[in-house]
């Protein structure tokens, strides 16, 4: 299975994604945002980090950069793309996935591990995997996830969020909500299911001795998905 | 030319960042105040001479980067 990471300026989380991707058995691909051309894909990846800085609005920037306009025709072909944090920031202002992500309720930069329930496995990304909940890590300043109530229904509608905020125990609440993000949104779907853009960073979880091993299970799980 | 463009947000969208504001005038003793709402201020020079073309341009501008209409409008001011 061949991926590729899209490293932005500013992304910071790409090498931690390339490790993981190669851990579990991706041939993976580091490609510039300056890059026209994506290389031959199973699977596109768009990072954590910080791109051109956070201005104007998270990833609005590097939404418009060359590379993207390959990673909109891959995914609106049916390719797989993943926006992990900054590359989920990324793929809202691209509009492949809908809605916006803004500052954290309480204004705090958050960075702690936190349980997500996967809210729906007929996809790509989640089918087969056992757990219900999984134990992720998360490290944003603008994760409050919100849309418009027609874009709410919509979403609904379609089955289109991935993850909620829970707790250990999968219980859906607003106390286990970190940000104020809208239904514990934690992470969506395009309406194909090819394309999920989620807070949480998998590839921080894939070390026993670093970490848990939700993000071990979830790469896993995403490549025997891919075959 | 200059043209200068604000972003605010929708009403019905949360502003955590003007809520603080907001409290903190309040602590300093600016206590009538009902709502602080934070936006943003663009300054755009043009070389567009054309009055509406350049807002017509400038308006593009906002739909394509400057504002994100899920939470955003835009209002363009006309130059003097």
């Amino acid at each position: 299975m061949k991926s590729s990471v899209i490293t932005f300026p500013g992304s910071n989380c790409d090498r931690d994604m390339d490790v993981a991707l190669k851990k579990f058995g991706f041939k993976n691909k580091m490609v510039w945002h300056a890059d026209a051309e994506l290389p031959k894909s199973d699977l596109v990846v768009l990072p954590g980090g910080f791109s051109y800085g956070d201005y104007l609005r998270c990833g609005s920037m590097a939404s418009k950069s060359k590379i993207m306009q390959s990673v909109i025709n891959f995914a609106n072909s049916g390719g797989m793309v993943m926006g992990i944090c900054n590359g989920f920031q990324i793929l809202v202002e691209t509009g492949l996935v809908p809605g916006v992500l803004l500052r954290n309720k309480y204004l705090e930069f958050i960075c702690k591990n936190v349980f997500v329930k996967i809210n729906d496995k007929k996809n790509k990304y989640f089918k087969n995997v056992d757990n219900e909940v999984l134990e992720f890590h998360i490290a944003h300043n603008e994760g409050n996830y919100f849309c418009t109530n027609d874009q709410l229904k919509e979403i609904e509608d379609h089955n289109q969020i991935a993850i909620n905020y829970c707790d250990e125990n999968g219980k859906i609440e607003d106390q286990f909500n970190p940000n104020g993000s809208l239904k514990n949104i934690a992470g969506i779907f395009n309406k194909e299911k090819n394309v999920l853009g989620m807070m949480p960073h998998p590839e921080r979880m894939i070390d026993t001795s670093l970490s848990g091993e939700d993000g071990s299970l979830f790469f896993k799980n995403l490549i025997n998905n891919l075959k | 030319m200059k043209i200068s463009v604000i972003i605010t947000l929708k009403k019905d969208v949360l502003d955590p960042q003007g809520k603080v504001i907001h409290q903190t005038l309040d602590g300093m003793g600016f206590q009538d105040i009902n709502e602080v709402r934070q936006g943003k201020y663009f300054e755009i020079d043009t070389k567009e001479t054309d009055n509406e073309k350049a807002k017509a341009k400038v308006e593009e501008m906002c739909k394509k980067l400057l504002a994100n209409l899920v939470i955003e409008n835009y209002k363009i001011i006309d130059p003097k």
